[in-house]
């Protein structure tokens, strides 16, 4: 027998191996128009892993403290050799991560995947969602240069305007009153242990919530197949679909390689606590909407603190994301059009106001 | 019961041509193997190779902002200093006539020439417009605008290491 | 009990009153009423700083503050208004007596009078001239603040603009044989800037060439001497040169030949050289040894210059590819410092000081532009090296995306 056919029946001796796999064998992808979009997940994924392979390299190498931080940066983007490449596809990945979340998130609700009974693989692709945006925070600070250093002063400065609690919530982000080498340690504990920690808990039940209720057919398509049962085409996920992603994931790896080459991301100059903020600080662009909202926002609405009001419409917005599969309202007969209405608002919102944010002085 | 005659000669070419079939389909797919498989190696081998030489260290150890070897203490007398190599930047170590140690960038804070110690002023000077500094770096006279930052002095034994002023 | 609210009741009463008769001036009280040029409010006076210090309008003006009738009278002493002859006595009469002014500030100088009357305004007052500027023309009459008060008018930053009030006055000053463009020159030069932008208080202004209270124009034989007390180096190399004598000789002033007096701007490269633009060729002509010198020492500069901006560019070019040169360009500083040396060891006048100068830079520049070279070339190595990777994966790809085609038309097949 062959050497795969041996170990599969060593395995299977003693670990009913045949019986795990039976379902990967058997899993499908259902093939229509709008198949496409479902390689977005698993690109998400596969950058997430790229985080984890260069974040491991990078953490042979740096020091996380104020002293240390930038000065280990540049050694690792001059000295160490392939540093700069490992250093500069991280922080592509990262960016494009976050930009495949948003992107996979979104096509999970214009193609209504959140429905029954998927709604839990929502909420976990939710807070995996927010997790991203906190490995973006907490890992921009890192290299603690200027514009990393007030980027995170702005930052936990919003996250202090909430209410009641907003003071506690800086003291206990900032490590302190004020930005410092021990907000850089802590913002290190978080990117390193405590967000991966969590993260690899949601991915593997977001993954295990695929893996149990199967891809989602988008209702139209379903009503089709309902009707013509023959129409129906589906793909075995092994080995057809997975090396139909294995080639997207290739393509990815390339782009992300061509990207580091080509524009390297730069280092700028070591942060300086007591220099004043340089004109037209602004963060990342994944937040940029946020910031461009609040900047926007009156300074008093009817009495009450504008600024206040907007981080705390911003909350209830992203309450609201959360636990969006349970709001589709059942009573109209199109009830789920509001929220494809809302989402539809939302993308346009946040892709006008990342443009505005960018452009803006 | 066929009623054709079967032409043994028609067989043997039918069966030619099916051995002909299979054997370009098995090169092809050997062909589509070889491609494949040396397509993924050669692609890993692309990146374990920058991988393994990153998690090799380089030969400088040094980030640039540690402890920085400035001299001993033999070979500098009182009342004289010495210009050493500060990360990417000129510093000045000082031995004062009471023998105390002192270090400051040597970066004039006018328009960057490199200061020096002037012994029997007991100052700091910049040749290029005769700015003065204090022996704590501060500027007493001429063009600069900003004092010259300190640096730590710890003496080791025969070594003087020199760091900067640890932040809070 | 009502004794004491009688004896409370009476304590108030005398300290309002004593407060009251110790703030009863009746000059004030008359004189914030009336216009212009009687008026003197409390407002403007309290900032005086004679009146914080316990002197109040008797002790120019005599008189008798307290009183309403006899304020004005002859018997207590009253002057009026103090002709403009009399007011640098006046002035003098305290600040040049150093004990008094012990009383007060002990670090006061006690010598303006005797320097006033050495100055041009003293001198042509002595004349009867009433035209020139007396102590209160620049200090202020009745609200005189020290001069480190900024709202002073003798505080730098406002100095020059007290003297322009009647230098650059074409008018006012029409029956002088002097200029009067000396503010319009001034305000273009780079003391005004380091003074008014640069916040440089130590930057020159009128009184710091000119003298304050003994304010002269230094001679042109001696107005080297005032620039050389900042311009240390540049005075020792010219007193070394030829130029020297030689516009000593011609009765030209040294400095201010080249640079001018008041409008000082900011000297470039262009002024040294053989064009029509340098002040080189204002006295040398074609074919001299000085022009020649002029020459050498020019292309000098300018050979530096450019191998600093060409050095500048790739390290640029390099980083802007995202290669990593702060280094080098740290070095390239230095190339900067020579180039400044060089700048200023033109007035030596000499073409081998210069070049020592210029040949430290050049190496400098020479090391950092193969920095920059070497850094392009790791930049088109990470290219190289990205097109490799890019290949297999490209091969990768396509193998795969083979695979999948006839694995899946076999299957359609099979």
């Amino acid at each position: 027998m062959s050497a795969g056919a041996y170990v599969r029946g060593w395995l299977d001796e003693r670990f009913g191996w045949e019986q795990l796999v039976y379902p990967l064998r058997k899993k499908t992808v259902p093939l229509h128009r709008l198949s496409y979009w479902y390689f977005l997940g698993g690109i998400t994924l596969f950058l997430f892993g790229i985080q984890v392979c260069t974040g491991i390299l990078l953490l042979l190498y740096y020091r996380p403290s104020a002293n240390e931080a930038f000065e280990s940066v540049k050694y690792i983007s001059t000295q160490v050799q392939f540093g700069w490449l490992v250093r500069s596809i991280h922080s592509w990945s990262a960016n494009l991560m976050v930009f495949t979340a948003f992107a996979h998130m979104f096509s999970v609700l214009f193609l209504r995947a959140y429905r029954k009974p998927r709604e839990l693989t929502w909420v976990s692709g939710v807070v995996l969602l927010f997790l991203a945006l906190g490995f973006g925070f907490s890992g921009y600070l890192l290299p603690w240069n200027t514009l990393a250093f007030f980027a995170t002063k702005v930052g936990t400065d919003v996250a202090g305007q909430v209410p009641l609690v907003g003071h506690w919530i800086l003291i206990f982000l900032r490590g302190g009153e004020e930005v410092t080498g021990a907000t850089l340690t802590r913002f290190f504990g978080f990117h390193v242990a405590v967000l991966p920690g969590i993260a690899t808990v949601f991915i593997a039940l977001h993954l295990g919530l695929v893996q149990k209720f199967g891809i989602s057919v988008p209702p139209r398509v379903e009503q089709e197949w309902r009707e013509k049962p023959e129409a129906r085409r589906e793909m075995k996920f092994f080995p057809n679909f997975l090396l139909r992603e294995m080639v997207a994931w290739y393509i990815g790896l390339g782009a992300l390689a061509a990207l580091a080459a080509i524009y390297p991301w730069e280092l700028g100059a070591k942060a300086d606590p007591f220099a004043p903020a340089p004109a037209g600080i602004k963060p990342e662009w994944y937040f940029l909407f946020a910031f461009q909202t609040l900047k926007l926002v009156p300074s008093k609405i009817l009495s009450l603190d504008g600024e206040v009001l907007g981080i705390l419409a911003f909350g209830l917005v992203g309450g609201l994301w959360l636990f969006l599969p349970f709001l589709e309202p059942r009573r109209f007969n199109r009830g789920y059009r509001v929220l494809t209405g809302a989402g539809a608002f939302a993308l346009t919102y946040i892709a006008a106001m990342t443009v505005y944010g960018w452009v803006a002085r | 019961m066929p009623t054709q005659q079967v032409c043994p000669r028609m067989v043997a070419e039918a069966q030619a041509q099916i051995r002909a079939d299979e054997e370009r389909h098995n090169s092809r797919r050997h062909f589509l193997q070889a491609l494949v498989g040396g397509g993924v190696v050669a692609s890993l081998a692309s990146f374990v190779y920058p991988i393994l030489r990153y998690v090799l260290p380089p030969a400088s150890a040094d980030l640039g902002a540690g402890s920085v070897l400035a001299g001993t203490v033999a070979e500098l007398k009182p009342n004289a200093a010495k210009i050493f190599r500060f990360g990417s930047k000129p510093g000045l170590l000082i031995r004062l006539a009471s023998g105390e140690f002192r270090a400051m960038s040597a970066t004039c804070t006018h328009l960057s020439c490199t200061v020096q110690y002037r012994g029997e002023l007991q100052q700091v000077w910049c040749a290029c417009h005769n700015g003065m500094y204090d022996l704590s770096g501060r500027n007493i006279s001429g063009p600069p605008p900003r004092p010259l930052e300190l640096y730590e002095v710890h003496v080791k034994g025969e070594e003087i290491y020199v760091n900067r002023k640890q932040e809070a | 009990m009502k004794k004491l609210i009688i004896r409370t009741i009476a304590c108030m009463l005398l300290l309002t009153a004593a407060g009251y008769a110790a703030d009863k001036n009746t000059c004030i009280d008359c004189h914030s009423e009336m216009d212009k040029p009687y008026q003197v409010t409390a407002a403007e006076f309290s900032q005086n700083i004679h009146a914080q210090k316990g002197l109040t309008c008797t002790s120019c003006h005599g008189g008798d503050a307290s009183s309403d009738s006899d304020a004005m009278s002859r018997r207590a002493g009253f002057r009026g208004h103090i002709d403009r002859k009399q007011v640098p006595e006046l002035c003098g009469s305290c600040h040049s007596d150093a004990a008094k002014m012990r009383q007060y500030n002990p670090s006061l100088r006690t010598d303006q009078l005797s320097q006033y009357r050495t100055s041009v305004h003293g001198k042509n007052l002595a004349k009867g001239d009433t035209h020139v500027a007396v102590c209160t023309d620049c200090h202020g009459i009745h609200d005189i603040r020290p001069a480190s008060d900024p709202r002073s008018n003798v505080h730098p930053l406002n100095v020059a603009n007290t003297c322009k009030r009647c230098h650059a006055d074409a008018d006012y000053m029409k029956d002088y044989k002097i200029p009067h463009d000396q503010f319009a020159g001034y305000t273009a030069s780079v003391h005004y800037k380091a003074l008014t932008e640069g916040g440089d208080l130590s930057a020159p202004t009128c009184t710091t060439c000119h003298g304050n209270h003994g304010a002269a124009p230094p001679g042109l034989t001696t107005v080297e001497n005032v620039c050389a007390t900042c311009h240390v180096f540049q005075a020792q190399l010219f007193q070394q040169s030829p130029h020297e004598k030689a516009f000593a000789a011609m009765g030209t002033g040294g400095c201010i030949t080249c640079h001018s007096n008041h409008r000082i701007t900011h000297p470039t490269d262009t002024m040294i050289g053989v064009t029509a633009a340098a002040v080189c060729t204002n006295c040398h002509a074609a074919g001299d040894a000085g022009l020649k010198t002029a020459q050498d020492i020019s292309l000098d500069l300018a050979k530096l210059d450019k191998a600093i901006g060409d050095s500048r560019d790739i390290l640029d070019r390099a980083s802007h590819s995202g290669m990593e040169v702060s280094d080098p360009q740290l070095e390239l500083a230095q190339a900067g410092d020579a180039l400044t040396k060089a700048r200023v060891s033109v007035h030596s006048a000499s073409s081998e000081v210069v070049s020592q100068n210029t040949a430290a830079g050049m190496k400098i520049a020479a090391k950092t532009q193969q920095a920059g070279v070497d850094a392009m070339k790791a930049r088109e190595y990470r290219r190289k090296g990205l097109l490799v990777s890019l290949l297999t994966i490209l091969i990768a790809v396509g193998g795969l995306s083979m695979v999948i085609r006839s694995m899946e038309r076999g299957n359609a097949q099979g």
